[in-house]
């Protein structure tokens, strides 16, 4: 598939870094979070200690095994060759990314096209079903939910479209802007993006405390609520990360950091963030509006 | 299959790592982190393999002798799960660790930190998966997972505490999974040898970067499932509960979704090294190279849309069950491509027997069977009958123990003299062999007519009509089980000590891993080779 670039990839010595401590230290913190998590749903208190334990040490490696790799890329330890081993990792990392939110829209599209309908009796021929009250209408939260009010597309989602939307294309501007060399539009395009993030997940928290003061939409309005807070909640963690991402794209942009042909960290996060903008269509699309 | 000309320095100059034990935690070499996977495989093949003697060891006889039920039903659930995730995936990791870099000419893994980090994701994910049995001596909830290994909702939803640790272990698997796979598919796409085209990538390569390619595909919808299992359970959400609009069904869709290319993903590294051990102990080439390539692409992508043959008798509509039959059916006209490729490759072959050519036959000859029983498995009306019943666990341990775990001895054998640079007791290995294949069938070949005459899985007692088989079955597990001992004490003493070997190992073998010396140099190809 490659054949023609390798050519000139075994000129030279591909980049394998020394021995490396973060890695370990990094499945230690994780095993910490996942531990005290454990606790903590289980009724013991010790397990917030845990967590917070859990997340310092996923914290500490994070900051200083990325601190390491950006020095690295500083000092000019990455060529064409290493490039192009973080580019594939990138993109084959988003599509894990894209397998996840699947099972979470096929969750959807299957209460919805299949289980709901059925429970109303609307896919038996004789239409006979355990609770003739039931209709099978969407939106639900089933034949024994408490009655809740569905969220509307033409409020704060429309605008949220927008805003990512847009964000989408300021991050494309501060491309263009790396592209040329040119750090000033490098820097406003992604101080526009974060805004439009940061905008974005204040609308979605405003929207998230509406819904459950007073719509009496919360994750336990059966199918409905279910999917809407899994599919949307999963979504604005990943613009969170996203955000944090990019504000620190926008730090190092700001000392100077990526030329014109040396910027895959840019570029990885801004793939991040149009996958993050795609799965916010589809969302909007079939958890909102349809 | 290639010349390559080296000039790989024979000795790496800088000893740039720790010696003692830092030296494993913190490696970022490829064979080091090779090393670490197959020994944890090794010991979690034991774990796991205990905990089903203590299963053999209860059904050797009707009525309940040693355990309660409970602890019956967690003892095969995590049994499976450390067989899959502890023991098959990390060894196959472990070889595509060691060979691959080797076999395509590159230096190292194209992101060694990261392989680092996936390895050492493995050991926490294990003790969260068995702790709950220590927690339960000290009154601390009631013990491990005890729905299975496949989770079902409801009985998940309701189950104690131990299904939490299962579901954060599965996650915390599933990322090690993925960071393996990312690291493999990089490499095989960036590190490749100059010359080296994908169709001269070597079989073993291609085996798994499409298990790489199926990981990324499913694993992240079973983090989707069992995440969607952890908030019904403690969140109050109603994704697998009817009286909220959910479906139970749709937990069983999601699993199966990753469960059934699980299955390949576990055989393809195998099916992929078998060929070239053929070959070798043959003496002829590969037969069928590129039809090979082929059929495991072709595996690859129907083994996405087959899922739902595991849940046909959940009832689903008929078309959906016409659909997942023939789906299914049609996944052995590629594997019988295989078959008959690997049998075209002994056709006519200077044929000699070393132990790694007789784990490979007999890997052909009972992952075969395997195969056959799957078809009538796969076929609608003779499930409702066999659905649930021993039949099936005869015939996955027939595809997974001796296809998955014999594939992987074939392997260890085939290659532990490149990696340790010594030979391996031919004596001993003819004996773990030989007792591996007999009592395996001794162990698994009843339990087809146990399913046969009704038996139901996952049940500690049983009617008198099923005592002889059972009584037969479990003899076969503990000859099985205390077989493994030779197989382990022969990796021992291989490490320690024996004849030295030299780079090519095997008269007949093929392929860049052979040009090195064994055991390779520190950074494995310096140098990239060219292959002509």
């Amino acid at each position: 598939m490659k054949t023609s670039t390798s050519q000139l990839a075994h000129e030279g010595h591909y980049f394998v870094p020394s021995p490396s401590a973060y890695p370990v230290i990094l499945s230690f913190g994780m095993f910490l979070l996942a531990l005290g998590f454990i606790e903590l749903i289980n009724g013991f208190p010790l397990g917030k200690w845990v967590m917070l334990g859990g997340t310092g040490v996923i914290f500490y490696v994070l900051f200083n095994w990325f601190g390491q790799v950006i020095g690295e890329s500083q000092s000019g330890a990455y060529r064409d060759w290493e490039d192009r081993s973080f580019r594939y990792g990138m993109i084959w990392f988003i599509a894990t990314e894209v397998m996840f939110f699947a099972a979470f829209f096929g969750a959807l599209f299957y209460v919805r096209v299949i289980a709901v309908p059925e429970l109303g009796g609307m896919l038996q021929a004789n239409g006979t079903t355990l609770w003739p009250d039931f209709s099978g209408a969407w939106p639900t939260s089933g034949p024994k939910g408490a009655p809740f009010t569905p969220m509307k597309a033409w409020g704060i989602p429309a605008l949220n479209t927008a805003l990512l939307l847009s964000s989408g294309a300021t991050v494309t501007w501060a491309h263009w802007g790396v592209l040329k060399n040119n750090r000033r539009q490098l820097c406003l395009g992604l101080a526009a993006t974060v805004l439009l993030g940061c905008l974005f997940l204040g609308f979605q928290a405003y929207e998230y405390h509406h819904a459950y003061t007073e719509m009496g939409l919360t994750m336990g309005a059966g199918a409905y609520g279910a999917t809407f807070f899994m599919l949307t909640g999963f979504h604005g963690f990943h613009v969170t990360l996203g955000t944090i991402m990019l504000g620190v794209i926008l730090l190092r942009s700001l000392s100077g950091h990526f030329s014109s042909e040396r910027h895959f960290a840019f570029e990885g996060v801004a793939w991040y963030w149009h996958f993050v903008d795609v799965v916010w269509l589809i969302l909007f699309v079939f958890v909102y509006w349809v | 299959m290639s010349t390559a000309t080296t000039t790989h320095p024979a000795e790496h100059a800088v000893a740039d790592y720790h010696g003692g034990w830092l030296r494993w935690i913190t490696t970022t070499n490829h064979k080091d982190i090779g090393t670490m996977y197959m020994t944890f495989a090794l010991v979690m093949f034991f774990v796991g393999g205990l905990m089903i003697l203590g299963v053999r060891a209860e059904l050797f006889q009707p009525g309940l002798q040693l355990m309660k039920p409970e602890f019956f039903n967690q003892l095969i659930g995590v049994h499976a799960l450390i067989m899959i995730f502890g023991a098959l995936m990390p060894a196959a990791t472990g070889f595509a660790n060691w060979m691959i870099p080797l076999m395509i000419g590159a230096p190292d893994m194209a992101l060694p930190r990261l392989n680092n980090w996936g390895f050492w994701l493995l050991p926490p994910a294990a003790f969260l998966l068995t702790l709950p049995f220590t927690l339960a001596l000290f009154g601390i909830g009631d013990g491990a997972l005890a729905t299975g290994w496949t989770f079902y909702a409801p009985l998940s939803v309701q189950g104690g505490m131990g299904v939490d640790f299962a579901i954060l272990a599965v996650h915390i698997l599933g990322i090690s999974s993925i960071m393996g796979s990312i690291n493999i598919i990089v490499t095989i796409f960036n590190m490749r040898a100059p010359g080296m085209t994908m169709m001269k990538l070597p079989l073993f390569a291609w085996g798994w970067l499409i298990t790489a390619f199926l990981l990324i595909a499913t694993l992240p919808v079973l983090a989707g499932a069992v995440t969607m299992l952890l908030t019904d359970r403690h969140f109050g959400t109603h994704f697998f509960d009817a009286a909220g609009g959910g479906d139970p069904i749709l937990f069983q869709h999601l699993f199966w979704f990753f469960g059934h290319p699980e299955v390949y993903i576990l055989l393809l590294p195998v099916w992929g090294l078998i060929p070239h051990v053929l070959s070798t102990f043959s003496r002829k080439p590969i037969y069928g190279h590129t039809a090979q390539i082929y059929s495991f692409i072709a595996i690859g992508l129907l083994s996405v849309v087959v899922w739902a043959h595991h849940i046909l008798t959940s009832g689903l509509p008929l078309p959906a069950l016409i659909y997942f039959m023939f789906s299914t059916m049609a996944i052995s006209l590629p594997l019988a491509v295989l078959f008959f490729c690997w049998i075209a490759t002994m056709w006519k072959g200077a044929m000699s027997f070393e132990t790694p050519m007789l784990f490979a036959i007999g890997f052909i000859v009972l992952f075969g069977i395997a195969g056959l029983t799957g078809l009538v498995l796969a076929d609608v009306a003779a499930d409702a009958q066999y659905h649930h019943s021993y039949f099936v666990v005869a015939h996955f341990h027939y595809a997974l123990f001796a296809g998955g775990i014999m594939g992987v001895m074939t392997g260890v054998y085939f290659w532990l003299p490149k990696w340790t640079g010594h030979m391996y007791s031919e004596k001993l290995g003819k004996l773990h062999f030989w007792l591996t294949v007999l009592s395996f069938n001794l162990t698994f070949m009843p339990q087809f007519f146990l399913g046969l005459a009704g038996m139901p899985r996952r049940i500690p007692d049983y009617a008198l009509q099923f005592a002889e088989f059972n009584a037969i079955s479990s003899i076969g597990a503990f000859i099985l089980g205390f077989s493994q001992l030779i197989f382990a004490w022969n990796i021992w003493s291989c490490v320690r000590g024996g004849p030295k070997v030299d780079g090519r190992v095997w008269e007949g073998a093929e392929g860049l891993e052979w040009e090195l010396s064994s055991p390779p140099p520190h950074h494995s190809w310096e140098t990239q080779p060219v292959v002509k």
